[in-house]
């Protein structure tokens, strides 16, 4: 039955500043363990294709990838509700897809074509679907701390019952401007959670090469926060359930997920200059975020490893259909040059390379 | 009747809150304190902290915040203290707000408003003197507006808060506390001046001078001279820098086929090159003389008294250089 109870437990348990931790113990169903494993599943494989892709040039500039950190998206997905926003960096595909996006829209828009979620004009590092409240995919280190601060102003502001949860990793968690947005989140009692996905490394830059205090759940000082194991998906869920409930009442949270990437900081960087191989493959073996839940499911007997293996066949399937489709969809149009500067552009001329060649009405 | 900037300003604001309840103000010394130039005085008394809200002095984060806010339907007007300290966040304005609704394709535009005091005040030095006009009017996304009259202040703050997409207003410090005439269209609570749109102050036929907030004042006066010595000058105020009216420049250089630009931000890669650009690019043809550019020196403002107005734009610089482009005065180096 889908909907028996399962009461497992979290890895390790939580670590709390300023909180009491909630508890390790979490409730699921056979239903939720087999969706976590066949999205984290499509999230890996998207991932891998586009690591393919952008070797094959059909991706260009940046492209950061999350494989590794599935479990974080994953488990936050399943705590909240679409009305509740989330705001990422750049490494911001599977962010997207969690929010209800699809492998279309994230393969179109990262080889620039038509279909994709910013019709190609934003790329790796700018996805978007406002409609289920997902604010970007930003390019600059740490700016969208405050930004998401600014999403969580304006639900308290209308009165909503929702949240923000605004993502950073390890290296923007030294940026300046997040102490000023949390000084304010503070202050003003913001339903702000501001999510540290800490995978240890910004860029090649180890944690403790760049932090005088790596305990980042810590270093909100006077706000409290939560250390969680981001590799499993059942202890982030309980994480932001709990940090939900917190800042609707309490304001500000920080939750500290200690996760991992297995690809280097971009496709540019093979990643491994700065860790050892034995590191990236003791968190594969030990820590795998997928391989966990595969576990649970096997322990459970909630599917045998054939059914397993044939979900993850599946997703590779999509996402070579996602990605054929996308090949099929056109580049923008050239006049798609000059749409979206403004959201009301008075007609006024703008201009190309060539301004006598090339100029055009702003809609 | 009169009206100062400052209550052009105020009013502005207390309408379009009054209007609209997603309309907010945030910055520093907004609320209790009653706005540090008072142009937010008694908007805390009337709308309370949650419309009217007090900062700590963390423009980065706040600029981000109201950012952010605009992303999720509010309609933030983020006041700088003054523009100087909008270095600190001008990352939000440039990378989060103006890019936005292009990046997303159309999916989040961002109804802000920066508005504050731009440009050179009186004997404050380097760091607090400074036109930020061509720096955030080279940005595609921005637009932004330089009010000078109280009509000014008035329609384009209406403007700027009513639209969809980021604005820089640049206000400045010394024009606060002058009195223009203001009509009673203009003061009803429905007047908005159009965005993009130049006026024609004075309307001239042997020179054109362009100008900008405070030396659209100095331009006009300049004018009133150089009328007595027989040259008619045409006295346009830009209020848009972007979008810049180059059909209203354009048209006025065909007709006086002689241009001088005013302003006091730094001369390279200023509004006036980008002016003396446009004219030369559309109406190179018309033109009887080469364009002249009076602008601030190409140094960090002084403290001096002396030095500091040396510094700026004077009158006497306008009225030299519009003589000079009417051949009615011998360039210096010509008499050396």
């Amino acid at each position: 039955d889908d909907s028996t109870t399962i009461t497992i437990e979290t890895s390790v348990p939580f670590t709390g500043h300023n909180c009491e931790p909630p508890s390790r113990s979490i409730d699921t169903t056979p239903k939720e363990l087999m969706t976590f494993f066949t999205d984290m599943a499509l999230m890996r494989r998207m991932e891998i294709a586009a690591d393919s892709l952008y070797k094959s040039k059909l991706i260009r500039g940046f492209c950061h990838l999350y494989d590794g950190q599935e479990a974080v998206s994953i488990g936050m997905e399943a705590a909240i509700t679409k009305k509740d926003c989330i705001i990422t960096a750049y490494r911001d595909h599977c962010i997207f897809l969690g929010r209800g996006g699809t492998l279309l829209e994230s393969f179109a828009e990262l080889m620039g074509r038509q279909a994709g979620c910013s019709r190609g004009k934003g790329g790796s590092m700018h996805f978007y679907k406002k409609d289920a409240c997902f604010f970007g995919g930003h390019g600059i280190v740490g700016a969208q701390v405050p930004l998401g601060c600014g999403l969580a102003f304006a639900q308290k502001y209308r009165k909503e019952d929702h949240v923000t949860f605004t993502m950073y990793g390890d290296g923007a968690a030294n940026q300046g401007q997040l102490f000023e947005a949390l000084n304010m989140a503070a202050l003003w009692d913001l339903p702000a959670i501001l999510v540290c996905e800490n995978n240890h490394y910004g860029m090649g830059t180890a944690e403790w090469r760049a932090a005088k205090s790596p305990a980042y759940y810590k270093r909100g000082d006077y706000v409290p926060g939560l250390k969680v194991d981001g590799m499993d998906a059942f202890a982030v869920k309980q994480a932001c359930k709990f940090a939900k409930e917190h800042a609707l009442k309490n304001g500000p949270i920080i939750l500290e997920m200690d996760t991992y990437r297995y690809h280097g900081h971009s496709m540019s960087d093979p990643g491994s200059t700065y860790r050892t191989r034995d590191e990236i493959s003791g968190v594969r073996q030990e820590r795998d975020p997928i391989e966990r839940i595969r576990k649970l499911i096997l322990a459970h007997d909630i599917a045998n490893e054939k059914e397993l293996k044939d979900i993850e066949k599946l997703a590779r399937k999509e996402v070579d259909e996602a990605i054929a489709k996308a090949k099929e969809s056109p580049m923008p149009d050239e006049p798609e040059l000059f749409t979206n500067v403004y959201r009301k552009g008075y007609g006024v001329e703008s201009f190309g390379a060539d301004r006598k060649e090339l100029r055009a009405t702003l809609p | 009747k009169e009206m100062t900037v400052r209550d052009a300003l105020n009013s502005a604001l207390d309408e379009e809150m009054a209007a609209d309840p997603n309309v907010f103000i945030m910055g520093e010394e907004v609320g209790e304190y009653q706005g540090a130039y008072k142009i937010s005085k008694g908007l805390l008394d009337k709308y309370g902290p949650e419309r009217v809200v007090d900062t700590p002095i963390t423009e980065a984060g706040f600029a981000g915040i109201g950012v952010g806010s605009a992303y999720h339907g509010l309609r933030p007007v983020i006041e700088f203290m003054t523009f100087n300290f909008s270095m600190q966040a001008i990352d939000h304005i440039i990378n989060s707000a103006a890019k936005s609704n292009y990046m997303s394709a159309g999916q989040i535009n961002v109804p802000i408003v920066f508005r504050g005091p731009n440009g050179p005040a009186a004997g404050v030095g380097a760091q607090h003197s400074q036109c930020y006009g061509a720096w955030y009017g080279s940005v595609p996304g921005l637009k932004v507006l330089v009010p000078y009259s109280s009509e000014d202040a008035r329609g384009l703050l209406k403007a700027a808060i009513r639209d969809p997409d980021p604005v820089v207003f640049l206000e400045n410090e010394l024009l606060y506390g002058e009195s223009f005439p203001i009509s009673a269209e203009a003061l009803d609570s429905s007047f908005c001046l159009p965005i993009g749109k130049a006026k024609i102050e004075r309307e001239g036929t042997d020179i054109t001078i362009t100008a900008f907030s405070k030396m659209v004042g100095y331009a006009l006066k300049a004018a009133e001279i150089l009328e007595k010595e027989g040259i008619s000058a045409e006295i346009i105020n830009l209020r848009s820098i972007r979008p810049l009216d180059r059909a209203t420049i354009n048209a006025s250089v065909r007709k006086t086929n002689r241009l001088v630009t005013v302003e006091e931000g730094f001369p390279q890669h200023g509004v006036g090159a980008e002016i003396c650009a446009s004219v030369v690019e559309d109406s190179f043809a018309y033109l009887d003389a080469p364009v002249e550019r009076i602008a601030g020196a190409d140094v960090p403002t002084p403290y001096a008294a002396n030095l500091e107005r040396s510094a700026f734009p004077q009158i006497e610089d306008i009225v030299r250089a519009a003589k000079r482009v009417c051949y009615r005065s011998v360039p210096m180096a010509a008499t050396a």
